[in-house]
């Protein structure tokens, strides 16, 4: 599997480190309520098809990206870095 | 028997080699097989399950039968197949699989107790008793039934792994292959060509064609020699691509020294090689099919194309007096080729009715081969036609079934091949591997001149996804035969007629899957496990489900195949886990001071990927804990010295650091004066403690972080998805610096007298108070100072570049002996830090939370930090809750033990009364008792009370003393003294 | 009072030699890593440009020359290998000495990029990384920065503590290129 950094382009999935969902990018406010928390810290899909997930790239630049995957296709849709997806 | 004239062997270059003790002499170029065919050994094997005796059934790498054990010692290698091992001067190979040898084999006994050994017959017979299975009948059914053994020693040689990228793969150097890989190196792309065989040219080496009006050979190294000489060609003789995975990356192994007995140092015998390829063009050939008749397994019935290959590529008949027997023109392409070779055909067997016949050689039409007879090798097969059966003296009978595209690769990425009934094969489902294109045989295209086409073809159109033009290329003259077949699977009759010749599965055991109701494919397999070998099918897997269709009354097509996952053919773990043994297996990271602690006689123990010395044994100490006690007792009364560099330090810098560090410590960093340094506790957003560490603030923007040693690679981690993907409005950086200075602890009352004996401008209480922090020159080095302990003591961490830290690491030794004092390992550390009560990653592992561990006010109310919602969850603070204390042993047990659990004193020690856990426990020198940390429930609030610890796995069990797990001086005093 | 003696992160470990290929530490001065602040690249760039003859390299890119480099080091960063950073620098970015936490060595040779090849995941062939070329990745298990610097030189960074696993991996790969002729 090859994931691509939009540093340094398509590299070997072994320089990567997996987070999970990219959800964990959508922290609520600190008032936002128990359903908000719960669901952001401990519910998450399991979708069979598009996803949306966070990686760092240890091995390489460090920079934590979002990339979109097919889960059923196995491919590679799209990355982008998480500091831009979040500010 | 040798044919002369024929074959790409070098008959200048004799080669001997041994074979089950018999030493043998062959030529340069042959395989171990090709070489016993030449010296008439037909016997090569025995089979898995009822030894029967048999030779090669084909001529590469889906050699089901001719696995042989080739060197001794550590290094010997089993399962290796004798079509692909090329013979050397000084090459051992022994058969397998037999007891006491290869013509006499007791285990043959099962052959006779076959009508009790069908498929499933180990289910059914081996259920009872349950106990029975693992201690006697598995280890009983595996010595009778088997491969070949490894030597149980480590293995000695040397493998490697590798990577490679290029524009195009080009898998099998075939007709089509070579077409297509000339097209796309004359085009200017980067081009590997990869061929599993130790001489590129595929059956352009094993058949009697011609191409462009040359010899198939001689266009083949025309070709090669052309690819050869450009820059952007790598040619991979040698190297199987083993599976396709995703976004164009595929595993290659490539055989490196299993063909020479002269290893230098250093050379690998195999190399794992990941190839990462923009494209890539399958064409990777056919597989013949044989046919499935009764005792068709006899050593001298072969496929009718690996007949043609020992002939016409190794120059070698595997008989004198030959049979053919099969269901296409192959037949007579087979005939041909041994007349020619002046090997007297006694009859052709042709399972149509309309197939030509011959003026050269007798042709039986609508004939079958319906048995075989021999002792140990073929020595005559009975022909059924309609007229009757009648026997025909032979010793080699050459069978065709048709032949199977190798389909397997477009399959690796959950692909389903395609049922084409005009060849009655498998073929590859177009895009069922992302950037392939399949071509030739293995696509199909049965014909020379179709192979060539269809190479050239997928070159061109690989090349235009690509966006490289190259000349347009002639396709060479070549044979351009149509391919016309009837089905032909398995001839009916009594007796064992076999498919799967590796596992010993025959036409009756497919029967009985369906008879019992295994219809699925997948069932079947497993029930009989047919295809389940180091072949995994190759040679059997189609004809079986054919057979298997057949009874199910189902069509192929619907029956379906089973699943080709990789590897293609097997790989040794030991190439695939290349260079990671021993210290490969990770890096090894050390401090600088590791050759100074290893030279005092220092135990090194592994933290993380850090190597941290045990203790420091001093003479006359015989145990760790003399040394051990020493040491602390040495920090308490003097001044100790420990290398804490392994330690993480991240710098953090910019105008929103104090900002971060609020938002990642719970507590606060922004109200922390310049030149002082606080104790910081990292939470998990979902409320539990992630680490802890101390942070010294060096300046109004400039902080400096300490994470433990084990976490600090997930902190680092942590900090830049804190920072990139929640907060990326904030102005500010963080460096690992772990690496830049050596750190080393100072602790103990004299640790401010050393000091001073080192620093260039001396320090006292009044401008280094505890927790103070900030540069200090020592012996004319810039350094760091921070008043800061881990031992409760009055004590330091001094910091100067790692480039100083051995020379500095071997003066504080000395000063500190001068003083009483000396060195403290790892051992002395977690004793210092346990009196004080002070924590490490043994309680805060994951299920405890700041309340837990007695610093619940610690999460500031005057801000949001990561994880302070969730650690408000009323469940986390409730009665009952499991919070840290420390305990004394009172009872006649001394002992405390890790991991053991608590009980209340009268309670029966069972899991419904469980109270808590003991997590770190030490004998305290300072105390002379054994003291333990633990999680109690509501523990703070029963500080006096006994409890019982029980560890059940050690049988011991202690009565207890809830205490304060501040076990020494509570009040905190020594360390500001 | 003694004197504290420095020792260089390879010391005892190189150089080594094996076949064509050599691997030898490289002293490459002072190593700072250097982060612009927000909105401060450009004058960084500029600052640096005047101060050490070098623009800010952009991703996977090294600027300048031996003695004075600016390797593009990661998601933020740079690292100015050779000079101590002027003080015009400190303006406009985090500023992290980092001398002594990176081992610096110059793999040699014909078959080098074989070699690399070998332990780097990485596409190395000429075409694709050459001189002014940088890249972050791993070496075998460790991360690294490789740099080609000539056409069959690479300078290679990994963490000081790990020398003695960046020697043992490479050795193995030396020899195992070598071996094949």
């Amino acid at each position: 599997m090859r994931i691509s950094c939009p540093h340094c382009g398509e590299r070997d999935r072994r320089e990567f480190y997996y987070r999970g969902a990219a959800v964990d990018l959508e922290r609520p406010a600190p008032d936002a309520g128990e359903a908000a928390w719960d669901d952001f810290v401990y519910l998450r899909d399991n979708p069979a098809g598009v996803t949306r997930e966070l990686w760092y790239h240890e091995g390489g630049c460090g920079a934590w990206i979002v990339v979109t995957r097919d889960t059923v296709t196995h491919d590679m849709l799209g990355s982008e870095l998480a500091s831009e997806v979040s500010a | 028997m040798r044919v002369g004239g024929k074959g790409l062997i070098d008959r200048t270059d004799p080669v001997s080699f041994v074979f089950d003790g018999v030493t043998y002499s062959g030529f340069q170029g042959d395989t171990l097989a090709s070489a016993l065919l030449a010296n008439g050994v037909r016997l090569m094997g025995r089979s898995f399950k009822y030894h029967r005796p048999r030779g090669v059934l084909t001529a590469g790498s889906e050699e089901p039968n001719a696995l042989v054990t080739v060197g001794a010692g550590a290094a010997q290698e089993p399962n290796v197949r004798a079509t692909m091992q090329e013979i050397y001067p000084g090459l051992v190979a022994r058969s397998q699989n037999r007891w006491p040898s290869l013509s006499l084999d007791l285990m043959a006994v099962n052959d006779l107790a076959s009508p009790f050994l069908g498929a499933g017959f180990y289910y059914k017979t081996f259920m009872w008793p349950k106990s029975f299975w693992e201690k006697l009948y598995e280890p009983v059914i595996r010595r009778a039934a088997g491969l070949g053994a490894l030597s149980g020693a480590d293995n000695a040689d040397t493998y490697e792994s590798a990577y490679a990228f290029c524009d195009l793969l080009v898998i099998g150097a075939g007709p089509a292959g070579l077409m297509a890989a000339l097209q796309a190196a004359r085009a200017g792309a980067d081009v590997i060509l990869a061929d599993e065989n130790s001489r590129m040219g595929g059956r352009l080496l094993a058949e009697s064609f011609e191409v462009d009006g040359k010899p198939g050979p001689v266009w083949v190294d025309a070709v090669l020699a052309e690819l050869g000489a450009l820059d952007n060609v790598r040619l991979m003789s040698r190297t199987t691509i083993a599976g396709a995975y995703d976004q164009g990356t595929y595993a290659a192994l490539e055989r490196v020294g299993h063909h020479s007995g002269r290893r230098t140092g250093g050379a690998p015998l195999e190399t794992y090689w990941r190839i990462v390829a923009k494209r890539s063009i399958l064409a990777a050939g056919a597989l013949e099919r044989p046919v499935a008749f009764r005792n068709n397994d006899r050593p001298g019935i072969m496929t009718a194309g690996a007949v043609r290959a020992y002939l016409n590529r190794w120059g070698v008949s595997p008989g004198r007096n030959v049979t053919v027997f099969g269901n296409t023109d192959d037949i007579h392409r087979t005939a041909r080729d041994l007349l020619d070779a002046g090997i007297h055909v006694a009859a052709v067997i042709d399972s149509r009715h309309d197939g030509p016949l011959s003026d050269d050689y007798p042709v039986l039409r609508g004939a079958h081969v319906c048995d075989s007879s021999g002792r140990k090798g073929l020595e005559a097969i009975t022909v059924r036609r309609a007229s009757g059966e009648e026997r025909i003296q032979t010793d080699c009978l050459a069978m065709t079934g048709g032949w199977n595209p190798s389909v397997h690769l477009t399959c690796h990425m959950n692909g389903r091949p395609t049922w084409q009934r005009e060849i009655e094969a498998f073929v590859p489902t177009p895009g069922a591997v992302p950037g392939m294109i399949a071509a030739g045989a293995c696509n199909g295209a049965f014909s020379t001149a179709a192979c060539l086409r269809q190479g050239a073809t997928a070159a061109e159109e690989t090349l235009t996804e690509l966006g490289f033009s190259g000349p347009e290329m002639a396709i060479p003259r070549a044979e351009d035969a149509p391919y016309v077949i009837t089905p032909l699977w398995a001839v009916p009759g009594k007796g064992r007629a076999w498919l799967d010749f590796q596992n010993d599965v025959t036409v009756k055991d497919v029967k009985q899957a369906a008879t019992e109701n295994f219809r699925s494919v997948e069932h079947m397999k497993r029930y009989t496990t047919q295809g389940m070998a180091t072949d995994q099918g190759k040679n059997s897997n189609v004809a079986a489900l054919a057979v298997l269709a057949d009874a199910t009354g189902r069509g192929i097509p619907e029956t379906g195949t089973t699943t080709f996952r990789p590897p293609y053919a097997p790989i040794a773990i030991a190439a695939l886990g290349a260079g990671a043994e021993g210290q490969g297996f990770r890096p090894q990271r050390f401090t600088t001071s590791h050759s100074a602690s290893v030279n005092r006689g220092a135990p090194m123990v592994e933290a993380g990927l850090w190597y941290r010395p045990s203790y420091f044994p001093e003479a006359g100490e015989t145990t760790w804990r003399q040394s051990c006690d020493r040491e602390v007792t040495m920090v308490r009364e003097a001044v100790g010295i420990c290398d804490v560099s392994t330690l993480g330090k991240i710098d953090i810098q910019g105008p929103d650091a104090a900002e971060v560090l609020d938002f990642v410590y719970c507590n606060m960093f922004s109200s922390l004066k310049v030149g002082r340094v606080r104790y910081g506790l990292m939470l998990r957003e979902d409320g539990f403690v992630m680490d802890d560490g101390t942070t010294a603030r060096l300046a109004d923007t400039h902080y400096l972080m300490t994470t433990t040693t084990a976490a600090a690679g997930d902190v680092m981690k942590h900090l830049e998805f804190v920072h990139q993907g929640l907060r990326p409005e904030l102005d500010v950086s963080f460096t690992s610096v772990t690496e830049h200075w050596a750190q080393f602890a100072v602790a103990g009352p004299k640790s401010r007298d050393l000091l001073n004996g080192l620093l260039d401008h001396p320090i006292d209480d009044e401008s280094w108070p505890f927790m103070a922090c900030g540069p200090v020159t020592v012996m004319g080095v810039q350094g760091r100072l921070f008043r800061i302990s881990f031992s409760g003591e009055h004590a330091y961490e001094i910091a100067v570049p790692a480039r100083y830290g051995a020379s500095l690491f071997d003066i504080l030794a000395e000063k500190a002996a001068a003083l009483g004092g000396g060195l403290y390992g790892m051992e002395a550390l977690n004793v210092l830090r346990i009196e004080k009560g002070f924590i490490t990653h043994a309680e805060i592992h994951g299920r405890t939370t700041a309340y837990d561990i007695g610093m619940g006010r610690m999460v500031s109310q005057k801000k949001d930090c990561i994880g302070k919602t969730m650690s408000e969850r009323p469940g986390l603070e409730q009665p009952g809750r499991e919070r840290l204390v420390g305990l004394k042993p009172i009872g006649e047990s001394r002992q405390l033990l890790a991991g053991a659990h608590l009980y209340d004193e009268a309670a029966e020690p069972v899991r419904v009364n469980d109270q808590g856990y003991v997590t770190s426990v030490c004998f305290s020198p300072t105390l002379g008792s054994m003291l333990g940390l633990a999680f109690l429930a509501d523990g703070p609030d029963r500080h006096g009370e006994v409890v019982k610890m029980v560890d059940h796995l050690r049988g011991v069990t202690t009565l207890c003393e809830v205490v304060n797990p501040v076990f020494f001086d509570p009040e905190g005093g020594r360390v500001r003294g | 009072m003694g004197e504290l003696i420095a020792k260089t992160p390879c010391e005892g470990l190189l150089p080594l030699n094996v076949g064509a290929i050599s691997l030898h530490e490289v002293d490459a001065g002072a190593i700072y890593s250097v982060t612009p602040f927000k909105g401060h690249r450009e004058a960084l760039s500029q600052v640096l440009k005047s101060a050490h003859g070098m623009t800010c390299p952009a991703a996977n890119r090294a600027t300048g020359k031996a003695g004075a480099r600016a390797i593009w080091f990661g998601h933020s960063a740079i690292m100015l290998v050779g000079p101590t950073p002027d003080a015009s620098l400190f303006e406009h970015a985090a500023i992290v000495d980092q001398s002594d936490a990176w081992a610096v060595v110059r793999l040699e040779g014909a078959g080098a990029e074989d070699v690399l090849a070998r332990l780097v995941p990485v596409d190395l062939r000429p075409a694709h990384f050459k001189r002014g070329h940088t890249a972050r990745s791993l070496l075998f298990h460790m991360t690294a920065s490789i740099t080609p610097v000539g056409d069959t030189a690479f300078q290679i960074m990994v963490f000081r503590s790990m020398v003695g696993s960046l020697v043992h991996d490479l050795k193995r790969a030396m020899e195992g290129v070598a071996a094949r002729g």
